[in-house]
């Protein structure tokens, strides 16, 4: 087309004014564009940073390595072992259903279990691990590792889990740990980060958990570069965390393992503890449970069966039980009454097999009556009537005090489970708990360790060694913490005249080793461990006046429940103490029979370090002691001491 | 006669036309698309097999596209231009009756071993188109209103069908280059205001036709617009992408964060990393600098066009430079001020940076018509 020069120049320009118009939009939106730069990257760069920063950098926890428990001699009662797991990721699978498919044909993993599982996945993020099996055999866990390939997003993991490598027999006193539990956490106010570590292993009983802060240690992280899959990517640094406190107690392994043996499958409970330090050797509670159950996690069926045993196995019955002392108490009665004066070493009272006070007759045990005693023969047969009087004497307050001083009605301060304080009765105690006023008969039956009463087999294993040693022994069960000793400062005199102790200890002597003793069955043949103790027998069952009539009914004919509990306490050698022993065997009938035979092998156990010779059993049981020992299954004697370091 | 033909004496033939390339030019965009590289290569997670290499060898076969393209006289590309805008528009009804599905949308073509984006190819071909109309069009018409109306008919009709893809954001630059072309060849501003009044009515009833059975967007399209007004409104969801692009771009601060070193990208919380969004990745590394160097070199691109349109002699030259930059520009800035927040998501690459062939060897093919106009300048 032809133009002339003259509109071609018109035509360039109008280009050239719109050219510049359009660069000069252009170059506003330049100035914009860079304006936004700036108020973005220099203004409000360090706010943008910190999102990027949390975006792309997540703290890991390591969790740290729990705190190991041994026994005085160093053996270990709980450890961690190495626990191949395998975990999945949904995100990382894809089809999990057939993921897990392939996964079961490698490990045994039931349909529930399976179904489970996949319920987890399907509810959880989908990039969290979900554990899917655990304590998986070295085979099981190769046979994952090889087949990885075909497994994506599954993961072979080894972590720690808790091992108590002497079963049942420390059951109660170390504990257990379990998986962290959404009740545990809102229990715990500013709760641990490590806490919600998905299985994180905390002590739920006993040792385990009153020690928990000192055993769990110091979670040690790692922060880690994550995608926007949530998967790691780097790490950018590691801090290692503290592995908790190795913990030592002051039981024997080798004695609890022999106390629970020889408490056998009666309900029973038997406290050891050294007259010189306090140290607890053994705390032993029967039937015991296997601890290890907890923690892989204990089934529906077989906790049912521990909850509805009638022995309740589950309850720590040496520090949680609580028992009428029954006679055991008459030391306390005498001490009291010897303090306060109103009676002398020499004076006797008259028994004629029951005493009337208030319109009310109270029995002795023996119907005959004991004739005239005084204080050690009252101890020697365990005359009831000897304490109804002397207790009118003295008054419940006193008693109830020299109680306390004994170490009865006292919560001891020890890391275990529910430790029970008991009940040392007075005046005021009654009227606080019942709002009415205190009968003499309830002075009465205190006097010999029944109606208020209640103590337990630490409490009178405390009184007993207090008794023995004549000083405040206080009972302890943490021997040393990392290596260092629990310092334990020799214990004070208890404020008690030495000749009225001299005479209820020359008591608790002939109850064992004169002919007219109730325990004098139970007596130790070698003088260089000569025993000395005080049997007791505790009713749980009001026996009216008319069963008195028709005559008591004997505990073989009475259900289990009902039956006495049988108690004994004692301690050894007599000249110069260094164990005592209480000892519960709960509805188990007499002291004498029962309970001192039992409180004596443990006793001698002790002592000798072992199973004794059969010379310090009198001849004739000596046969009978023989055959027993052949049912024993007792631990091997020389463990090595654990050297693993906490470190595992 | 045009002007053109009737000073052909004065034009450069044979080799000696080299000499006469806008060198500066070349040198600019090697320089954009080197900083393309630089970015394909981090973004890969250092794997230049993946995107950088591929993009080089296209780099290496555009610029020879392009000096191609400078040495062929700019009256040809002009008679060219019809048949070009014709080719272009069949290839867009192709794909619309055969083309395949990529993102969500009818896009490419596949014609034996080529992978063709037709609304790529009509980008240039509309400038071309638009310009050799004017350069037709007799000066004094060119505000009649049947010019007018000519002229619109030829961006709508291409315009409507990349809409039915459907790519919102090709079918805005189509729109707006094409209007560029009409603005620069002295269009009455009368028109543009009122095209600009329609636009806002029409976005007025886009957004009140949502829900409706007659709604204009599609749902997809609304839910860009949502998470365009308030990211924060769905962080996990449709605002996430927008979300995690400015924290990328914010956090690369005055100098970045090193290359390579951006967490946003290489840990993949950027969406398109290597297309759409490449430019965050360059914000987070090389920070504020890097940005605002890329920002001049697209800058200085522009410049140098407009003075090729300046100092050409004849309409078609002229329009279809400013064309050429316009679309460019249109490329880099709804590009960056997506990213950044100052508009909504939609789908335009950064020129040269963003991975992709297509989109590279045509655009380098228009540069090398904007060198042929340069080259062909009567001295």
């Amino acid at each position: 087309m032809r133009r002339s020069p003259r509109d071609n120049a018109i035509s360039q320009a109008t280009i050239s004014r719109r050219g510049l118009m359009l660069g000069g939009l252009q170059a506003a939106m330049v100035v914009t564009l860079t304006l936004r730069m700036r108020a973005m990257q220099l203004e409000r760069a360090d706010e943008y940073r910190l999102l990027a920063e949390g975006n792309s950098v997540k703290i890991r926890l390591l969790p740290p390595a729990r705190g190991l428990i041994h026994d005085r001699n160093g053996v270990l009662l709980a450890g961690n072992e190495q626990n191949y797991r395998v975990t999945i990721t949904r995100e990382d699978a894809g089809d999990v259903d057939l993921v897990l498919a392939r996964l079961r044909r490698l490990i045994a993993l039931g349909n529930d279990e399976a179904a489970e599982i996949a319920d987890e996945l399907h509810r959880r993020s989908p990039n969290s691990p979900i554990t899917v099996a655990e304590r998986l055999s070295w085979e099981e866990f190769a046979r994952i590792a090889v087949n990885a390939p075909a497994l994506p997003g599954v993961t072979p993991e080894v972590g720690l889990s808790r091992l108590y490598p002497r079963g049942p027999d420390f059951a109660h006193v170390v504990g257990y740990v379990g998986a962290v539990s959404d009740y545990d956490l809102s229990k715990i106010e500013d709760p641990d980060p490590v806490l919600r570590i998905p299985r994180f292993q905390l002590g739920k009983t006993g040792v385990e958990a009153k020690l928990e802060e000192m055993l769990r240690g110091k979670a040690g992280t790692r922060r880690v570069e994550v995608n926007s899959g949530g998967r790691e990517m780097r790490e950018l640094s590691r801090e290692e965390g503290t592995p908790g406190a190795n913990v030592q107690l002051t039981v024997d392994y080798r004695l609890q393992n022999y106390a629970l043996q020889r408490l056998g499958d009666e309900s029973a409970a038997a406290v050891v503890i050294d007259c010189r330090s306090g140290d607890l050797l053994a705390l032993s509670s029967a039937p015991a449970f296997d601890p290890n159950l907890f923690v892989r996690g204990i089934s529906t069926r077989d906790y049912r069966a521990l909850q509805d045993d009638d022995h309740r196995p589950l309850a720590d019955k040496s520090v949680q039980g609580l028992y009428p002392p029954g006679s055991t108490f008459k030391m306390v009665s005498a001490l009291a009454a010897l303090e306060a004066g109103v009676i002398g070493l020499d004076d006797t009272v008259y028994c004629p097999g029951h005493l009337e006070v208030g319109g009310r007759k109270f029995h002795c045990w023996r119907r005959a009556g004991h004739g005239h005693l005084n204080l050690t023969q009252s101890l020697e047969q365990s005359c009831d009537v000897f304490y109804y009087d002397i207790s009118q004497k003295v008054g419940i307050d006193r008693i109830a005090e020299m109680a306390r001083k004994l170490g009865l009605g006292t919560r001891h301060d020890l890391p275990l489970s529910a430790v029970a304080q008991g009940i040392a009765p007075d005046k005021a105690w009654k009227r606080e708990r019942y709002d009415t006023d205190w009968l003499i008969g309830d002075t009465l039956n205190a006097s010999i360790g029944q109606g208020y009463v209640l103590a337990s087999p630490l409490q009178l294993a405390v009184m007993t060694a207090r008794l023995a040693s004549g000083r405040e022994i206080v009972p302890r069960v943490v021997r040393s913490i990392d290596g260092v000793e629990v310092p334990n400062p020799e214990a004070a005199p208890l404020d008690i005249k030495p000749e009225h102790l001299a005479a209820v200890r020359r008591g608790m002597d002939m109850v064992v080793n004169s002919a007219r003793g109730t325990a004098k069955g139970a007596k130790i043949m070698l003088a260089e461990m000569r025993m000395a103790g005080k049997t007791g027998t505790s009713q749980v069952r009001n026996i009216s006046a008319a069963e008195r009539a028709r005559g008591v009914i004997s505990n073989a004919d009475l259900p289990w429940e009902r039956r006495d509990h049988a108690l004994f306490v004692c301690y050894a050698p007599v000249d110069n103490p260094r164990y005592a022993v209480a000892l519960v065997v709960e509805h188990g009938g007499g002291g004498s029979a029962v309970a001192a035979p039992i409180a004596r092998d443990i006793l001698l156990f002790a002592l000798h370090g072992g199973l004794p010779p059969l010379s310090a059993y009198p001849s004739s049981q000596r046969w009978r002691i023989e055959n027993e020992r052949r049912d024993l299954d007792l631990v091997d004697p020389g463990l090595k001491p654990d050297t693993t370091p906490s470190r595992a | 006669m045009s002007y053109l033909e009737s000073n052909l004496k004065t034009v450069p033939v044979g080799w000696r036309k080299i000499l006469f390339i806008n060198w500066p030019l070349v040198f600019l965009l090697a320089a954009v698309a080197s900083a393309g590289f630089v970015m394909l290569y981090s973004v890969s997670g250092g794997r230049p097999e993946i995107w950088a290499e591929p993009q080089m060898k296209r780099f290496g076969l555009g610029m020879a596209v392009m000096l191609a393209a400078a040495f062929v006289p700019i009256w040809l590309w002009r008679n060219l231009s019809a048949l070009g805008y014709g080719v272009a528009l069949v290839l867009l009804i192709a794909v619309e009756l055969f083309g395949d599905i990529g993102m969500g949308a009818q896009r490419w073509l596949e014609i034996g071993p080529l992978r063709l984006q037709p609304s790529e190819l009509m980008k240039i071909t509309l400038v071309m188109m638009l310009a050799a109309f004017y350069d037709w069009l007799d000066v004094d018409k060119v505000s009649k209103p049947q010019w007018v109306a000519a002229a619109a008919a030829l961006i709508l009709v291409p315009t409507a069908l990349v809409l039915r893809q459907p790519d919102l954001g090709t079918a805005i630059l189509l729109l707006m280059g094409g209007g560029v072309v009409m603005f620069a060849a002295g269009v009455s501003l009368w028109y543009f205001g009122t095209v600009l009044a329609a636009v806002g009515g029409l976005v007025f009833a886009v957004l009140e036709s949502r829900g409706t059975p007659w709604q204009l967007l599609h749902d997809y399209q609304f839910r860009r617009i949502d998470t365009f007004l308030d990211p924060g409104s769905d962080p996990l969801g449709a605002g996430y992408n927008i979300m995690q692009a400015q924290i990328a771009l914010g956090s690369g601060g005055w100098g970045g964060r090193g290359f390579m070193q951006g967490t946003q990208s290489r840990l993949n919380f950027l969406p398109e990393k290597h297309t759409d969004f490449i430019f965050t990745t360059l914000a987070e590394e090389f920070g504020f600098v890097g940005a605002f160097s890329l920002l001049m070199l697209y800058a200085l691109i522009l410049g140098f066009c407009l003075h090729t349109a300046m100092s050409a002699r004849d309409r078609y030259s002229s329009l279809v430079t400013i064309g050429i930059a316009g679309t460019f520009f249109l490329f880099f800035a709804v590009n960056m001020s997506m990213v950044m927040g100052l508009m909504p998501v939609v789908g335009v690459p950064l020129p040269l940076v963003s991975y992709g062939g297509t989109a590279m060897l045509i655009l380098l093919w228009a540069f090398g018509i904007v060198q042929s106009a340069h080259v062909h300048r009567p001295r």
